[in-house]
């Protein structure tokens, strides 16, 4: 982004707000000046400030090409985030970004593709997801397993749907607890991963959700034999300055804010499993 | 010409690597078993005969909550084992199970395995060892599922 300095937010229009669950929203941004442009790789994240109320990161979970619109999925969980959910079309919001690391989507080329994805931390593999379908051809099999905690939290419907319907994707939905009128899977996400036929030697894995359900996703990961180069997970940490300055966000000796979000599981594993980092 | 059950049932996960005498042995329990969709395949309470090796289609394990009906706890698809309480005393099922699609599996039957577990240890450490990991597999999706990852603090999963 043409930002005077990566510390100053640039004001945005909300241009529309799609209610995703009970307490998750997609909010469509377009710049408020025309000499705005902005480029992102799928999981970067921006800073969006809400103003006289706070900020926030959030990663963006909109197709990475479209320079003209910015897309947020935000779930309605603090003071900030709670004021981003009353905002309505027209509002301003601030926009620092984009900032961080990315997936990797180039170096994935050719073999099998895991997505896993838990609750809210479908948002930043969408773009994941977009990139590759614009690129099919580059890799080999693709699987978005997904878990949610019941059918109602699950995101973008529609979309799965519609990726389901593919017959280059294969799509697995899966929900802690249901009603007996859920036809779906029932059970946690790792479920679904021993069900998939990837294979171990050639895959690339990315996963995001909490850092609970990251855990036993690496530990089932690793039993089907992917090495711990081949998971990618994205990192959530107390940031703020997002360009490394603070210190809020320090994960070892790691800033999640400018060396993560994304890190490969081999590059953090250590602190990954130490508590308290 | 009736294709018999053996090389069918020799496919399913749950027999990869299984000893082919030991094999041999226990195909003599087993049949082949059709579920409609919504049909019940045992109920709570029930005396639990059987287990069950699932090859194509959707199970679910349900629980029936009084007030709030039956409730989804876990789907069981192709290749995936469904029941061990024939294993244990008092062989009576502790949930019920619902075909959700079109289901085929094999039946193997609990009170004719048990015999021949008796009688073959080899045979029924095996078995065991094979249920062990099922059970360890299911207890920790449970305790996963308890911890409510994707809950807001203070929110109980309903």
């Amino acid at each position: 982004m043409t930002a005077a300095h990566p510390m100053i937010p640039e004001p945005w229009f909300v241009k529309r707000v799609r209610k995703e669950t009970h307490d998750v929203l997609t909010l469509e941004l377009e710049p408020s000046r025309s000499d705005i442009s902005f480029s992102f790789a799928a999981g970067q994240f921006n800073m969006l400030y809400v103003f006289g109320v706070g900020e926030v990161p959030i990663s963006m979970s909109g197709v990475p090409s479209n320079r003209g619109m910015l897309v947020h999925t935000v779930r309605a969980a603090g003071a900030v985030t709670h004021s981003i959910a009353r905002l309505k079309a027209g509002a301003v919001i601030g926009v620092r970004g984009p900032f961080g690391s990315c997936w990797p989507v180039e170096q994935a080329t050719g073999g099998d593709i895991i997505i896993v994805a838990g609750g809210i931390g479908l948002a930043p593999l969408r773009p994941v997801l977009y990139t590759l379908l614009r690129a099919r051809e580059n890799y080999h099999r693709i699987f978005v397993l997904y878990g949610a905690r019941t059918p109602k939290d699950l995101l973008y419907k529609k979309e799965l749907e519609r990726w389901r319907d593919r017959f280059d994707v294969e799509v697995e939905v899966t929900v802690d607890s249901a009603a007996s009128d859920w036809q779906g899977h029932v059970g946690v996400v790792t479920t679904l991963i021993s069900k998939a036929d990837w294979d171990a030697k050639n895959a690339t894995a990315m996963v995001c959700g909490p850092e609970i359900m990251m855990q036993f996703v690496i530990r089932e990961l690793q039993k089907r034999g992917l090495a711990s180069e081949k998971i990618f997970l994205s990192m959530e940490r107390n940031m703020k300055c997002a360009v490394g300055f603070c210190g809020h966000c320090q994960f070892g000796p790691t800033f999640v804010c400018k060396d993560g979000p994304v890190f490969s599981y081999a590059g953090i594993r250590h602190w990954f499993e130490t508590r308290e980092i | 010409m009736i294709q018999t059950l053996e090389p069918l049932l020799k496919e399913h996960p749950f027999f990869k690597d299984f000893h082919p005498e030991h094999f041999r042995i226990l195909v003599g329990c087993a049949s082949n078993v059709r579920f409609r969709p919504g049909e019940m395949i045992f109920r709570n309470g029930e005396q639990a005969d059987h287990f069950y090796l699932i090859r194509q289609g959707k199970v679910a394990i349900e629980v029936f909550v009084p007030g709030r009906g039956a409730l989804k706890i876990q789907t069981l698809g192709a290749g995936e084992v469904l029941g061990w309480s024939w294993l244990f005393p008092p062989y009576r099922w502790t949930f019920d199970a619902r075909a959700l699609e079109e289901t085929l599996a094999f039946a193997l039957d609990g009170s004719c395995l048990r015999k021949k577990c008796e009688e073959n240890h080899d045979l029924g450490y095996e078995l065991m060892k094979r249920f062990s990991v099922i059970i360890i597999e299911r207890l920790q999706a449970t305790r996963l599922q308890l911890i409510d990852v994707y809950g807001k603090p203070g929110e109980a999963l309903k």
